[in-house]
């Protein structure tokens, strides 16, 4: 060692300074790079327990959700809502106006009557040069706020026979919650539940603001179809034309995507011990919440060992119920009614801000801005829940909004 | 052991001595005799020429070793080949010159022709200059040699705001005024331009540097129309230099065999450089500041910003000078870079709320410079990327240690 032959006095001094530092430096690794994210902070991350196959599936599929952008080139539009999935979904969680979809044409279950005017979906943005669609006059619509995705693949694993366990049509027990399957008519390329229940010919659909696609595979080629105007074998479709196209994505990389959505973890809720989550867990159970956000669902059977046979807290029976005047926007799906409205989990809620610029946009077209607000917009079956919210004391009501952002 | 190894470096070297002849191979001696701009980066670089030759040769190699993490996952430890950059200059006569920067990015990722014009000297004030030519926008793009600066990345507002290196087939003029304390020069070119891609990547933002991915643009302009690109700027002995520079031009193909496709849409970029070094304590600062605004259809994804900004500030602070480890003209110095770029600088149409996609950098920085044309790095990056929603930011943390070096 010959420093001293050329680095003497303060030299040397701030060479061993600087020496030290970068020590320091490297010895601290935990300060020099910022740590993951708790667990329960975020909503992305895999299901455990998965294999090192679905390991890698889940990881094209992020990939092809989070990162894969169509343009122009690789056969984004002509008419579209988005360039890519992660888009509407980021960090898998719920998305902002600005990727809220319109959905127009139906008002009963007699089906669409706009199919060639655009419906079901408007594609209100275009590519340079071409015009995006526009709502038909006097049309009825709704807007949809891009729902999380997490848990998803357990939601899908829940057999039909406990839905309907849970279905009360005509309100047997009288306690004013009549939830029901919306039966659809299912595309021919999805693949039926090992028990699948049918009516008339149709399937329970479980995944959407309706209940109207029946599986992730139907969500996911619908969802490419006609969000980014992408056409695959499963879609084959072109959502501008109308006409049969090649495939503008592969059936790989649909279903590593369906792979993905359907690997994410579920929500890991926040300080659950808390004794204002506790106090308002109870009180969301005491004043009839839990009657369609129902909070537990238990998983059947499933080809992918970590999902079958796994009791998770999504908190939600994924059946239709009359929400109210309020909420009836006069557009509907398959067989829901207008004033219908799937269950929407509640699980990976208090993360919501992460995800839609810091703020809230709750309800199905995001027009509430706190829980508050939500909750006082139930109407129909949730009315009764709602009355005894508004009965609650201040600090009440305060500890089961604490609960909902513990989720 | 240890002889045979001494024995084999011997034997290499003993041909590798006898290629090298110093008396064939001189330096080219650099113009010390007027005040230097950015604009003359590009023949203000080191060269040898061989013998008689009317050839002089250049270069300059930049390789790091890189550990980043990213909200706590990181690609591990990576060692990189950024570039390697061919020089080759004639004095084609006593008043027309050649040079040509041939450049290998990422080992041979891309190989970029970034430079290969003809300049034609009528005076001082009037220069012809044709060819494949840098675009004077900021100053970044023309003085972008590695060993030049004491950060191993390059800004991202030069590099992914503004598209450095930008080049393109063009011709123009460029011109100087020499007071005694002082230079004021001008360049204004006409090339081919910016393409669709702009607006159409897998960025999903607006990104003009995604139009180098056209590989036809020096071959054909992509329609039609040329770009602009103009730069004035002021440099005084003692203050040092500001530079306001302009481009703008046409990106997309409104037309094409004769028909109406769209409207022209412009891309116009704005930037202010400026450049000091303190007296006293010989503090350098390099700055530089861009604007952009995109013409984009009113029905295209908010995505893709219309209004772009960004820049960076770069401190750098000589703490040690003189001889160090054998090295007659040594320097250590302390640097520090501050960037931040803005991809959409526009609002929610549905909220009114700031759009996101920005991200802000913080590089401190050790270089040591054996001598003047090589510098070692050691840089610490801290990086935080919003999205486009504005949601919590990602955290980047980079350590990075490598060279850069003309040869």
């Amino acid at each position: 060692m010959r420093l001293h032959t050329y680095v003497t006095g303060p030299g040397l001094r701030r060479s061993a300074v600087a020496a030290a530092a970068l020590g320091f430096m490297l010895a601290s690794c935990e300060l020099i790079f910022p740590a993951a994210p708790a667990d329960d902070a975020v909503l992305d991350g895999p299901v455990a327990g998965l294999t090192p196959e679905q390991h890698a599936q889940f990881l094209r599929g992020d990939v092809a959700f989070n990162d894969e952008v169509f343009t122009s080139r690789t056969g984004l539009g002509p008419v579209f809502v988005a360039a890519s999935c992660g888009s509407c979904h980021a960090g898998d969680g719920k998305g902002h106006p600005s990727t809220t979809l319109t959905r127009f044409g139906q008002v009963d279950s007699t089906g669409n009557l706009f199919l060639a005017r655009g419906g079901p979906q408007l594609q209100h943005r275009a590519l340079p040069g071409f015009q995006p669609e526009q709502l038909p006059a006097g049309v009825a619509h709704s807007r949809f706020t891009p729902p999380a995705n997490t848990g998803l693949g357990f939601l899908d694993a829940v057999p039909d026979q406990t839905l309907l366990a849970l279905a009360d049509p005509q309100d047997a027990d009288g306690d004013g919650i009549s939830g029901r399957p919306n039966w659809i008519q299912a595309p021919g390329y999805v693949t039926e539940r090992p028990v699948t229940r049918t009516r008339g010919g149709r399937h329970l659909g479980r995944f959407g603001k309706k209940a109207a696609a029946y599986d992730l595979l139907h969500q996911t080629a619908t969802a490419y179809n006609q969000d980014m105007g992408i056409v695959s074998s499963y879609e084959a479709r072109d959502a501008h034309s109308g006409q049969l196209a090649d495939p503008e994505v592969s059936n790989q990389t649909v279903l590593d995507v369906v792979a993905y959505l359907k690997l994410l973890k579920t929500p890991v809720q926040r300080e659950p011990r808390h004794p204002d989550v506790l106090a308002g867990q109870q009180l969301f159970l005491r004043i009839g919440c839990g009657k369609c956000h129902t909070p537990e669902l238990t998983t059947g059977a499933s080809p992918v060992a970590a999902l079958a046979h796994q009791t998770v807290r999504p908190y939600t029976d994924l059946l239709l119920h009359d929400m109210g005047p309020g909420l009836n926007d006069g557009y509907t799906e398959g067989t829901a009614a207008p004033a219908e409205w799937r269950t929407p989990a509640l699980w990976g809620l208090g993360l919501s801000p992460n995800s839609q610029g810091g703020s809230y946009f709750l309800l199905h077209d995001g027009r509430a801005r706190s829980f508050e607000e939500a909750i006082r917009q139930h109407g129909g079956e949730g009315q009764a829940s709602r009355q005894q919210f508004e009965g609650l004391s201040a600090e009440q009501q305060r500890q089961l909004v604490r609960f909902l952002q513990s989720l | 052991m240890k002889h045979l190894f001494a024995l084999l470096l011997l034997a290499g070297a003993l041909p590798a001595a006898a290629q090298i002849d110093p008396v064939l191979l001189r330096r080219v001696p650099r113009d010390t005799s007027r005040l230097q701009l950015n604009m003359d980066a590009v023949y203000n670089r080191p060269f040898a020429q061989p013998g008689r030759l009317p050839v002089a040769l250049g270069g300059y190699v930049e390789a790091n070793y890189q550990y980043a993490a990213t909200d706590g996952v990181s690609e591990g430890h990576q060692f990189q080949m950024r570039r390697l950059t061919l020089f080759i200059s004639s004095s084609i006569a006593q008043r027309i010159k050649f040079l040509t920067e041939i450049e290998f990015e990422d080992g041979t990722k891309e190989i970029s022709l970034e430079f290969a014009s003809v300049d034609f000297e009528f005076s001082p004030l009037l220069n012809v200059r044709g060819g494949v030519v840098m675009n004077p926008i900021g100053a970044f793009n023309q003085n972008h040699d590695g060993p030049k600066w004491e950060f191993v990345d390059r800004p991202v507002a030069a590099t992914q705001l503004l598209p450095a290196t930008w080049s393109n087939v063009g011709a123009g003029l460029y011109g100087k005024k020499f007071g005694e304390t002082w230079v004021v020069a001008y360049e204004a070119y006409l090339t081919n331009g910016f393409d669709d891609q702009i607006i159409s990547n897998a960025e999903n933002r607006t990104f003009l540097p995604a139009s180098k991915r056209n590989p036809d643009r020096f071959e054909e302009s992509f329609n039609g129309v040329p770009l602009l690109t103009t730069k004035a700027a002021l440099r005084h002995r003692r203050v040092g230099e500001v530079g306001l520079s302009y481009m703008g031009g046409i990106y997309n193909k409104f037309e094409d065999d004769g028909l109406r496709l769209d409207s022209r849409r412009g891309v116009q970029v704005w930037a202010l450089d400026l450049a000091t070094t303190v007296p006293g304590s010989r503090t350098a600062v390099t700055g530089e500041w861009a604007w952009v605004r995109v013409n984009i259809p009113e029905a295209y994804s908010p995505q893709y910003g219309r209004h772009q900004a960004g820049g960076f500030v770069d401190v750098v602070q000589p703490v040690l000078r003189g001889t160090q480890l054998g090295f007659a003209k040594a320097v250590l110095n302390a640097a520090l870079r501050l960037e931040y770029v803005d991809w959409n600088r526009d609002r929610f149409a549905e909220t009114g709320g700031r759009i996101g996609e920005e991200a802000l950098c913080v590089v401190p920085a050790v270089s040591w410079r054996p001598t003047a044309q090589t510098v070692i790095r050691l840089n610490y990056r801290r990086q935080w990327d919003r999205d486009f929603l504005g949601n919590p930011p990602a955290r980047t943390a980079a350590v990075q240690l490598g060279f850069s070096s003309y040869f």
